[in-house]
Parts: C-alpha cells; structure tokens; sequence
C-alpha cells in the first residue's frame, strides 16, 4: 500500500509537470488545462492522506484499501475524459456550422462575380 | 409543375462517372430548376464535371459527411428564400421525371417531407444481405415511433418545404441523415408522405454502404433515433445553432 501511494504520488507529480510544461510551450490552452491540473493535484493530496483513504473505503466496505484508491483514480479520470467528450462535441458542432458558413458564403461571393461579369 | 421556387440539391462524393449525366438529364426534363451540386471535397474530377454539365457547387472545405452537406444545402435555400428543396442522388438512382410529382405531393398536402420510394416495380434494393436486414430492421423500430412504418426509409430521393428547412437548418444528423431526419420532422408534430418512383442502378462507381459500414451504419443510426426520442421537447442543442 504504501508504494502504490508513492507510485501515485510520483505520476500525478509527473502529470502535473507535464501539463505546466505543455502550458508553457502553448501546447495546452490555459482553460484546457484546468481539470488536468485540478485532477492531478486530487491524486496527489489523495497519496498523501491514508488515513482519509482507509475511512473511504471502511466506509464503502472494502478490505483493501487500494482498491478504493484505484476506484477514486478512475473516477477522476472518467470525469476529465467526460469533459473532454463534451469540449470536443461543442468545437465540432462550431465546426460544422463554420464550414456551412464558409461554403455558403463562397457560393455567394462566386454567384457576385458571375453577376458583375455578365454586366456590360 | 413545378411552382414557387425550387431548388434541386444533389450530394456528391466522388461521383465523376455519374454527376454530368445526372445534371444533365435533370436539365433536360426540367430546364427550369436550379440546380445545386454540394461537392464534399471529392478527391476526383466530380466538381469539374458537374460545373461542365451546368450545375452550380457548392463546395464545403473540408469532409463533413452527407448529412453536413445536405444540411448545408438546406441552410443555403433558406438563406436565399427557396421555398422548397428536392435533393436526389449523384449517382443516376433516381428519375428526375419523378420531381414534379413529388412536388404535387408537397402542395397538395401539405406535408412538410415527401420521400420518393422504390416502387413495386423497381424490383428490390440491390444491395447486401446486412444492408437489407439493417432496413427491416428500421422500418419494425420507426412504426411506433412514427405511427406508421416507412416504406423505403433510407431512400435519398426527398422533397421538404420552407416549415422543414427551417427546422433542419437548426436540427440536422451529421453522417446518415434519412431515417433520423423523419424522428426529427416527428418530434415537430410534422408529416411525411411517400410516393413511389422508378428506382434505378447506380451509373458508375460503387454504394459508399459497403457491408461493413452497415453494421456500422445501424449503430449510429440507432443511437441517432434514441437520441431524438429523449429530446422530446424539441429543443435545439446548446451552442451555435
Ligand atoms: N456530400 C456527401 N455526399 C455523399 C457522401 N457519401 C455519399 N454521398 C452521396 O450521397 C448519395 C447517396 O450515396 P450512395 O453511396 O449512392 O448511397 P445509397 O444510394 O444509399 O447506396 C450519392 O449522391 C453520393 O455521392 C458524403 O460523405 N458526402
Ligand atoms: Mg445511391
């Protein structure tokens, strides 16, 4: 138990690393950026609190602490990938709607020029 | 006849061995009716062609899939006050001389959707096994949800008038676009009528549904149509309309 709390306190440590690193080389958008930071910081303050974790899981009924770990870690991963799902809904539905617009306006402009042309 | 104005929509991928000649014989029958050929980044010659048969494009930057195309073509026609739009394939399947009776259909009753379907003597759809099966399947899925069971609910061949435009400009599915677009109309309380036409053979080139992509297709499509179910209250989705 006690190093798989170490092992987590290492990767969230390496995740969060990671993520200021991305921020700084503009690889990540600041907003974009929040729920790896704000996860990686729960991992983190969570490997290093046993006796919170060793209630959580009395309380859920399990034996085995690292268990309940293990379920929190997926937990906090399922709700930053969710918010990805809908941040990527949201820019395709931009997306669409911006390439209609931009098909159609060409369709126009071309549709002026033909006009102007046939002018005298 | 065809009154008001009109536009004829034709969704192309990759349709070179067909789109002229289907533009052409569009022309020929009905000289009157503009006609749209909404191009999606075609990797072959289909935008030249149709130009050169007489079509005016519409061309969309990148791949967005059939229901884009056709939601764009909506969203064009109602920019530019059609008051209806027939849109038919690019692969010569359907008879242009068929148009005007879909047509009489949209004014004589006032529906907002008129769907062109493979009548008696077309002779069955010639496709795979799974694709069959896939329909069938829909049709048992969209009777109690539709109150009735469409005859051919994957057909391309549709006429819509200006109530219809409006609401697919805002609510349109991305990739295949026939069956969920009639969950849509009813969610709106809106009716569809068929008229039965001559379904032909595809001119040149294949059916983008190949096997695989039907197990694929009755997936999404399935997922498409329980989606607009739980949107029961017909509110557009949050976001860019
Ligand atoms: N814009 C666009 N049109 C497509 C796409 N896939 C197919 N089409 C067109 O949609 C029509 C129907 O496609 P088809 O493959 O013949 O389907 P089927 O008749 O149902 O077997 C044809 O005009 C195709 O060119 C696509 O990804 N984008
Ligand atoms: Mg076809």
């Amino acid at each position: 138990m006690e190093r798989l709390l170490d092992a987590l306190a290492i990767l969230s440590l390496a995740l969060l690393v990671i993520v200021l690193r991305s921020l700084r080389r503009e690889h990540i958008r600041v907003e974009h950026s929040v729920s790896w930071l704000a996860a990686s910081v729960a991992l983190l303050a969570l490997s290093r609190s046993r006796a919170l974790l060793e209630r959580f899981s009395a309380w859920l009924g399990l034996h085995d602490a690292s268990v309940a770990l293990i379920a929190i870690i997926l937990v906090v991963f399922l709700g930053v990938f969710y918010r990805y799902s809908r941040i990527v809904s949201g820019l395709k539905d931009m997306n669409i709607t911006l390439t209609q617009r931009v098909a159609i306006l060409e369709h126009k402009l071309q549709r002026q020029h033909e006009e102007a042309q046939d002018k005298p | 006849m065809i009154t008001g104005r009109t536009l004829l929509i034709i969704p192309a991928y990759n349709e070179e061995g067909a789109i002229a000649s289907v533009v052409r014989e569009v022309r020929e029958t009905l000289p009157d009716l503009p006609i749209l050929v909404i191009d999606d980044c075609s990797t072959d010659s289909t935008i030249d062609q149709a130009r050169m048969a007489g079509a005016r494009i519409l061309q969309v930057p990148f791949h967005l899939g059939l229901g884009g195309c056709v939601q764009a073509g909506y969203r064009l026609a109602h920019e530019f006050g059609y008051d209806q739009v027939v849109r038919i394939d690019g692969d010569g399947q359907h008879d242009p001389r068929d148009i005007p009776r879909l047509l009489d259909t949209l004014a004589r009753t006032g529906c907002e959707m008129v769907i062109g379907v493979r009548s008696k003597e077309s002779g069955g759809l010639q496709t795979h096994l799974i694709r069959r099966i896939g329909i069938h399947f829909f049709r048992l899925i969209l009777r109690p949800i539709l109150g009735r069971s469409p005859s051919d609910p994957t057909s391309g061949f549709v006429a819509v008038n200006r109530r219809a435009l409006e609401v697919f400009g805002r609510s349109f599915p991305l990739e295949y676009p026939e069956i969920e677009t009639l969950v849509v109309l009813q969610r709106r309380r809106f009716r569809f009528e068929e008229v039965p036409c001559r379904m032909r053979r595809r001119m040149a080139g294949r059916s983008t549904i190949t096997a695989l992509k039907s197990v694929y297709y009755v997936i999404h499509v399935l997922l498409g149509v329980f989606v607009n179910i739980l949107r029961f209250d017909g509110r557009p989705r949050k976001g860019p309309a």
